[in-house]
């Protein structure tokens, strides 16, 4: 684990797949139990549907067809991040949570350029901790409003 | 212990200014919105000074200084007419009425101090 | 200045009541039916509009409403008869009245062409004109709003500079009367300069016959001032008029009476002078003569009778509260977020209710059970509770009826028809949300009845008619719902007209066979009226197809029935609140889904003789000999690939934009409940084809079906299809 320093931040990793990926802790509000979804009619495929968050209408995100893989077929084992993005609140389906990281900006290393543009989109860069390779992921796009409808 | 005012006037507008210049002057200001809400509020409180309105729903100015003259309790109160009625048959009737003085609207904060120290001790 | 802006604020949310206040009395005179404080309400809105504005500098609007609230007077006293040519002026006035306010507020100026044209109508109406005369002016000037400095301390003046003045002053009883003090005046006085003061007590009684409000005394007074004549004058200004007062210039160097002193010392003379016994003064002081005489002891029993007189006149017609205290309802404002709130938790209450009610009949309690039946209290509870919490919201109608008549003077004179408005219901009460948006569509009938239901006043005395006009608005509640209706009296739909305009357009086969209903209903079809046709009045581009599907939007209806050469009338339905939505539950593709019961007609089972299939998937169904576009919700939203098959499912009639049906073919249905509608854009965005989301009794989310653009988007893939139908039909 890297020291606490003052330029150090949290960052809460999880699993999709094989892949670790992490996101700034602050914009992490719980972690929910898989719970199935509403369905959203032509949505894109990595929309999952929306879900009650205690009388809010939460949509969800799949975010490994949201990333570029194979979007898992969601367990009990798998987890809801419930996530602040922008003036939206958000869940990301993801495999599991398996971290809280403390690191400096410095341990962020760039996104290598073998990257997919689709990680490209999302990843904000790298980060190397016990061996582990670690994606730093920004939620500003996870949601489809820019895109056009679906047909 | 500052001196209360009491402002008589059915317009929200001039109830607040006169409490902002009021209370910039160090008063503590009591309000009613018309005549029979202002005897109403004079049962329970004894204002150095009254401030009123002429022109008001359900009780007038007029009527208004007419009551509080004849209660014994608290005809001496002075009272200055605050109305845009500059002309002199409006002020002869507040005068007949009772009113200690005027003032005219829009008022000027200062005068309006000014005013409300010329009639109290 | 915060606590000066947060004062603006409050004018101009005045001058809202005030300017509400001044139409809804004008519309009163107007039809007579004024009762005696209209007219007084009428001219004290103007009044205070003219006074906070003089507050703010707002010179446009001061000028304005000077001449106005000057022409009122002349009603007010009677100079002036309050005729029809009077009225519209004073309401032309009104609306000018209206836009200076939002002028001043929004910073903006208003062609002073308009202002200029009315000042000199309002003038011509009063006797003598206003403004011509110079004590009018005098009186403008005194509005104009310039901030002085005033020295507090005076006696810094330099004491022997200016001029010196010998005033005399003899207070008469009256001047005690009203609340004014000698020692205040002369403490006055003392502060424009050096101030020696006299007192002649010859006049003073003995303390046995002293009339503890009588005034006995003569001051003179020596005062070298270089304030001037002026500033002295303005000190008695209070005073003057109960007391005799000479002031009299001398020369600066005078030399001042050797036996006149201090204010202090003349009143330490004159308390020595009347005091043999010490306590004397006070206690005669206790004894106090009723001073009213008997002319203002009538007064004031006049105005003793007053309140009860105004406050039945401020309640109008139904004025059951004579009581002057008990006038007006207590009110309080509240944070209207704060009220959201409210009624987002207590829509978790109901769902939460809902939730337990169901886990406790899954976990084996039976109806009548004690854990039942103190649920079924609960679910009691929580519905009253809900109703209560909806009402706070509930507003008026007459918030947006208010800003009708003036719509309807513009249109009239644009259009150059005469026309009476009559509006009733205005205090039907209906949820805020719906508030909000009933404007506009209101807006567009009110225009569409004059434009296009009413006819020019040369016709209708053609036909026999009176050249005015009425066009009548009125609220009510019915079934739960609030229905708003604008009915004309004017030349009703021309059928065959519409007919053809419909068929030129390609909406209906030249031939088609359509009933009266069919055909009136045809003006909103989208694309029945184009810009070139609509005028710049009733349409500002927009056509009926647009209102109508702004209100199926807020969950309401729109229909016309008309009646040749007596006029139409359009009929909007609303739910009284766009927080909750009566609903069909429905199953489609293992989705539950909500219908909104106001588009529904009715369901049933399609038989298989009903169905016929048109080629590329389009279906209808045969309903009592219509064939009615049939549309599989689970292929138009995507829940499924594969034609569900009708003879297995259920179908719902609906009746979308333009009056014309569908069926929608949904899978099952579980029933029917009330659902509170909860946004999907707050964390998402829109999604086609459903109109909201709300969450069920098991706490799962279910999507509230949009069923206009639902059928929109399935009439796009076979437009075609609309001729060839109307046809059948």
């Amino acid at each position: 684990m890297i020291k606490h320093d003052n330029s150090s931040r949290e960052l809460i990793a999880f699993r999709i797949g094989e892949q670790e990926f992490c996101v700034d802790i602050m914009s992490v509000r719980e972690i929910r139990g898989w719970a199935p979804a509403t369905v959203l009619p032509k949505s894109p495929p990595y929309v999952r549907g929306v879900i009650n968050l205690r009388g809010a209408i939460l949509p969800i995100v799949d975010l490994a067809a949201r990333l570029g893989f194979q979007p898992p077929e969601p367990t009990v084992r798998h987890v809801i991040m419930v996530a602040q993005v922008g003036t939206q609140v958000v869940g990301l389906l993801v495999d599991a949570v398996s971290d809280i990281l403390s690191v400096t900006d410095d341990a962020i290393k760039p996104t290598p350029d073998v990257a997919s543009d689709m990680a490209k989109t999302f990843v904000r860069g790298v980060l190397a901790i016990e061996g582990r390779m670690i994606s730093l992921i920004a939620l500003d796009n996870v949601l489809p409003t820019l895109e056009p409808i679906a047909a | 212990m500052s001196a209360t005012i009491l402002t008589v006037d059915d317009s929200r507008t001039m109830r607040e200014m006169l409490k902002l210049a009021l209370t910039q002057a160090g008063y503590k200001v009591i309000q009613a919105e018309d005549g029979v809400h202002g005897l109403e509020v004079l049962k329970s409180e004894t204002p150095r000074v009254i401030v009123t309105d002429i022109n008001m729903p359900r009780m007038d100015g007029f009527g208004f200084i007419e009551h509080v003259r004849a209660d014994d309790t608290y005809r001496g109160i002075p009272i200055l007419v605050l109305t845009t009625e500059s002309d002199a048959e409006k002020k002869d009737r507040a005068r007949r009425a009772g009113a200690t003085g005027w003032i005219i609207k829009p008022f000027d904060p200062a005068k309006l101090i000014d005013a409300i120290r010329r009639v109290s001790a | 200045m915060d606590a000066m802006a947060a004062v603006k604020q409050t004018f101009f949310q005045e001058c809202e009541e005030q300017l509400a206040e001044l139409e809804t009395g004008l519309l009163a005179m107007e039809r007579g039916e004024a009762e005696s404080d209209t007219v007084n309400a009428v001219f004290r809105a103007v009044h205070s509009i003219k006074g906070g504005a003089g507050a703010f500098s707002l010179e446009d609007l001061v000028q304005f409403a000077h001449v106005f609230e000057t022409t009122l007077d002349h009603v007010r006293n009677g100079a002036l008869e309050p005729t029809a040519d009077v009225m519209g002026v004073m309401l032309r006035a009104a609306d000018l009245l209206a836009d200076l306010v939002a002028a001043a507020r929004d910073g903006l100026s208003v062609d002073s062409g308009r202002s200029e044209v009315l000042v000199t109508e309002l003038t011509a109406l009063s006797p003598g004109g206003v403004g011509a005369d110079t004590e009018e002016e005098d009186d403008l000037s005194d509005f104009s709003f310039t901030p002085v400095t005033v020295a507090f301390d005076f006696s810094d003046a330099p004491a022997d500079a200016g001029r010196s003045y010998t005033i005399t002053f003899k207070p008469r009883p009256e001047l005690y009367a009203k609340g004014n003090e000698t020692a205040l005046v002369l403490r006055e006085l003392e502060r424009l300069g050096q101030m020696e003061t006299s007192c002649d007590a010859s006049a003073l009684p003995q303390l046995a016959e002293l009339d503890p409000e009588g005034a006995y005394l003569e001051w003179t007074i020596r005062l070298t001032t270089e304030k001037g004549e002026d500033a002295i004058r303005e000190v008695f200004e209070f005073v003057e008029w109960d007391s005799s007062l000479t002031i009299q210039a001398s020369d600066a160097d005078a030399d001042v009476d050797s036996g006149a002193g201090s204010t202090e010392d003349a009143f330490a003379a004159l308390l020595r002078s009347i005091q043999g016994d010490e306590t004397a003064l006070p206690t005669a002081t206790a004894e106090i003569i009723p001073l009213p005489l008997a002319e203002e002891r009538e007064a004031v029993v006049e105005v003793e009778a007053q309140p009860a007189k105004a406050s039945a006149a401020r309640n109008g017609s139904g004025g059951a509260n004579a009581n002057a205290n008990a006038a007006a309802p207590q009110t309080i404002r509240a944070d209207l977020e704060r009220v959201d709130r409210l009624i987002d938790l207590v829509g978790e209450l109901v769902i939460n209710q809902a939730m337990l009610s169901q886990r406790v009949m899954e976990a084996g309690h039976v109806p009548g059970s004690a854990v039942a039946l103190g649920l079924d209290e609960l679910e009691h509870l929580t519905r009253e509770i809900q109703d209560c919490v909806m009402a706070i919201r509930a507003q008026a109608v007459k918030s947006v009826f208010q800003r009708i008549p003036r719509l309807v003077r513009e249109v009239a004179s644009m259009t150059g028809k005469q026309v009476r408005l009559i509006t009733d219901g205005e205090g039907t009460e209906v949820d805020k949300t719906v508030i909000d948006r009933l404007n506009d569509p209101l807006t567009h009938m009110i225009r569409n009845a004059i434009d296009h239901g009413l006819e020019k006043p040369e016709v209708r005395i053609a036909a026999g008619k009176p050249a005015e006009g009425v066009v009548r608005l009125s609220a009510m509640h019915r079934s739960g719902r609030i229905v708003i209706e604008v009915a004309d009296d004017g030349a009703g739909i021309n059928r065959a007209r519409v007919k053809a305009i419909a068929a030129e357009k390609g909406l209906i086969a030249a031939d088609a066979a359509l009933s009266d209903e069919e055909i009136d209903n045809l003006i909103f079809l989208p694309g029945f009226s184009t810009a070139s046709e609509v005028s710049n009045i009733s349409g500002r581009g927009v056509g009926m197809d647009v209102v109508k599907r702004s209100i199926q939007g807020l969950g309401g209806r729109l229909s016309i029935t008309s009646r040749p050469g007596k006029g139409s009338t359009f009929t909007m339905s609303l739910p009284l609140t766009l927080a909750v939505l009566d609903g069909m539950v429905v199953t489609v593709a293992d989705q539950t889904l909500v219908v909104p019961l106001t588009a529904i007609i009715e369901t049933l089972q399609p038989k298989p003789a009903d169905v016929h299939g048109l080629g590329g998937g389009a279906r209808v169904i045969a309903i009592r000999d219509t064939f009615t576009p049939l549309i599989d919700v689970g292929r138009e939203l995507g829940f499924r690939n594969t034609a569900t098959d009708p003879l297995v499912a259920v179908a719902i009639l609906v009746e979308t934009e333009g009056g014309r049906r569908s069926a929608l073919l949904v899978d099952t249905i579980q029933g029917q409940r009330q659902v509170v509608i909860k946004s999907l854009e707050s964390n998402y965005r829109h999604v086609p084809g459903i109109a909201a989301a709300t969450i069920l009794g098991d706490g799962r989310v279910a999507l509230i079906i949009d069923v206009d653009t639902v059928i929109a988007n399935s009439q796009s893939d076979a437009t075609i299809l609309e001729p060839v139908l109307a046809a059948a039909g």
